[in-house]
């Protein structure tokens, strides 16, 4: 080219990344690789040839940490903001709040554990582009859990139940259901985890956390959560590709891989779907605004992008995950039957519930025309009146978990909406109880993993949990009792949102 | 099957929600409160160029990770364009 200049061209995206992928790797001589990499191969995945990955997120590491940098600098930016400028007067109304305790106390450590999932594989896959995905999402991860608990640290200047979110994640009984779905994704294979993780749950599942509600936090003046779950979501993308590559990667080096990788999916899309029915009560419940209901998310994230999906995976011999179907007949109840879980028990949880206003209850029936008016607001209407008794209900028998979800007991038969579902097996002579028969197939085909859950209740009864009372097991979880638990009405935060926002409601 | 981006609401992405509405003709555009959810039919197309004229100044692809907040389809990214197709 006649216009050559000294300065030297830069290469192509392309070759950018092809040079740190490749480039970089070695057959290892003094140690064989299965030694150098002892966990890639017992799970049954056969890989023929490593350079067949391709990712097409094609970041280099200069890349990576500019646009890193730049997304916490506006992260921060953000921060300093709501700090200086009373951020959490903002909100819409302190209930909103009750979301962002289950966030910081139910995802913010699985942000964590993701963290050391993805440094795990990270080193332990061998390929070099599959490693070096996974060690930027392990970097993604440290950082969606620092900013989040920085960002979150400021409402909990002036709000109950955000103080102490490490110790419950690990004690307390709803805190076991985000907690046993990561334990189950740490403790299996590096391409498990990555399927489990980046595809089951990133790709196919977490826009219904992500995106609607954190739109929802937007709509609610929380400008704090929305700003670190963007930021956070803005890497997620890179995880999802992460996820569909691997799946991918691995129905195309042997046919040997196919019903592994589907029992996979199978697995992972039914802990998935009921680790989120935590947030379909958010979005249906606890957002004072809302931006749209559970089953309108369910329709827009998993019916039609999930169907697009695995409509294209049909091509390797794959099928949409078992008891999807079942999803869908429980779109319309799932987030008033968690709801009325939560409402039984807010005498033992680190957040607030309530019953729902009439015009709140309007909203739900007009999202709900087939079951809200039938089957919840009679329910709640009876609470209501209890209350305004004097008898608020609050359930004081431990209920019974599903063994693999580690929900309490309360979901529904796919086909009757007043039926509690009951499952169980029998494995080396002890009887386990499901929820559903999605989660009694996971426990049938791991029995020997599924069987040694942590469960909540039995770990009550068996006296390691503080004692005999609800008051000890509360204690036990560090929750500052009268503050943190009961309903929203009455609660020391309540009160304080009351008196400081008196003269925005004397001024109207 | 619909392909999808959703990308923040802020002056940067403006540019390229821009861009992706002149490229692709096919393109549904909605708004929701902090985001905006493109779908398009099969294929959308992220064209450099496109989003260089938009924002009057030259305009990296891999700025996208700084706006993006979801999408639906494979992927395939080079110096000059980041396509989202199903196969």
């Amino acid at each position: 080219m006649a216009a050559a200049t000294s300065a030297p061209r830069r290469l192509s995206l392309k070759r950018k990344y092809a040079m740190l992928t490749r480039g970089l790797g070695w057959e290892t001589t003094y140690q064989p690789m299965d030694k150098v990499y002892p966990f890639d191969r017992f799970e049954g995945i056969v890989i023929h040839d490593w350079d067949g990955w391709e990712d097409p997120f094609r970041l280099t590491v200069d890349a990576y940490w500019k646009y890193q940098a730049e997304k916490e600098r506006k992260l921060y930016a953000v921060m300093d903001s709501v700090a200086q400028n009373n951020g959490q007067l903002g909100i819409t109304d302190a209930r909103y709040l009750n979301a962002v305790k289950l966030f910081l106390t139910g995802v913010t450590p699985l942000e964590y554990a993701a963290h050391r999932g993805f440094a795990h594989a990270g080193r332990h896959l061998r390929g070099v582009g599959a490693r070096i995905a996974a060690q930027m999402q392990s970097l993604d991860e440290l950082r969606h859990a620092q900013t989040q608990i920085h960002t979150l640290s400021h409402y909990n200047k002036y709000f109950d139940g955000l103080h102490d979110f490490a110790h419950m994640h690990d004690r307390v009984w709803y805190l076991s259901v985000p907690k046993s779905f990561f334990d189950d994704a740490l403790t299996a294979g590096p391409f498990e985890f990555v399927t489990a993780i980046s595809f089951s749950f990133e790709y196919v599942l977490t826009n219904l956390l992500f995106v609607p509600f954190m739109s929802g936090a937007a709509f609610n003046g929380d400008m704090a959560t929305v700003t670190f779950g963007f930021s956070a979501q803005s890497d997620e993308s890179r995880h999802m590709t992460l996820g569909l590559e691997v799946v991918k990667f691995m129905l195309e080096q042997d046919p040997a891989n196919v019903p592994i990788v589907q029992r996979w999916l199978d697995k992972w899309f039914w802990r998935g779907y009921r680790l989120l029915s935590l947030v379909s009560a958010m979005m249906d419940y606890m957002l004072p605004k809302r931006v749209m209901s559970w089953a309108e998310a369910w329709e827009m994230y998993f019916e039609e992008s999930g169907g697009a999906l695995f409509a294209d995976l049909e091509r390797y011999g794959i099928r949409p995950p078992k008891h999807h179907d079942v999803a869908k007949k429980e779109k319309s109840r799932l987030s008033h039957e968690v709801w009325t879980i939560l409402y039984n028990y807010t005498h033992a949880a680190a957040f607030h519930t309530w019953v729902p206003s009439d015009d709140e209850m309007q909203w739900l029936s007009s999202k709900y025309p087939d079951t809200f008016d039938r089957l919840y607001r009679p329910r709640y209407r009876m609470w209501r009146e209890a209350a305004a008794r004097g008898e608020r209900f609050y359930n004081d028998a431990l209920p019974q978990l599903c063994n693999v979800c580690q929900i309490p007991m309360a979901f529904t038969e796919p086909d009757d909406p007043t039926k509690i579902a009951f499952r169980e097996s029998i494995w080396r002579g002890e009887r386990f109880h499901f929820c559903s028969d999605g989660c009694k197939d996971i426990f049938d085909d791991e029995p020997e993993k599924m069987s040694q859950s942590w469960l909540p209740v039995h770990q009550i009864f068996q006296g390691n949990c503080g004692g005999a009372s609800i008051e000890d097991v509360l204690r036990y979880y560090h929750l500052n009792i009268g503050a943190d638990n009961l309903d929203y009405e009455g609660s020391p935060e309540q009160e304080l949102w009351d008196a400081w926002t008196a003269d925005r409601r004397t001024a109207r | 099957m619909n392909v999808s981006i959703t990308l923040q609401n802020t002056g940067d992405a403006r540019a390229i929600i821009e861009a992706i509405a002149a490229d692709n003709p096919s393109a549904k555009i909605q708004s929701f409160p902090a985001m905006v959810k493109i779908d398009c039919a099969s294929r959308l197309v992220i064209q450099r160029r496109t989003v260089e004229e938009k924002v009057g100044r030259a305009w990296d692809l891999q700025e996208l990770h700084l706006s993006l907040v979801s999408l639906s389809g494979n992927i395939e990214e080079d110096d000059d364009a980041f396509v989202i197709a199903w196969r």
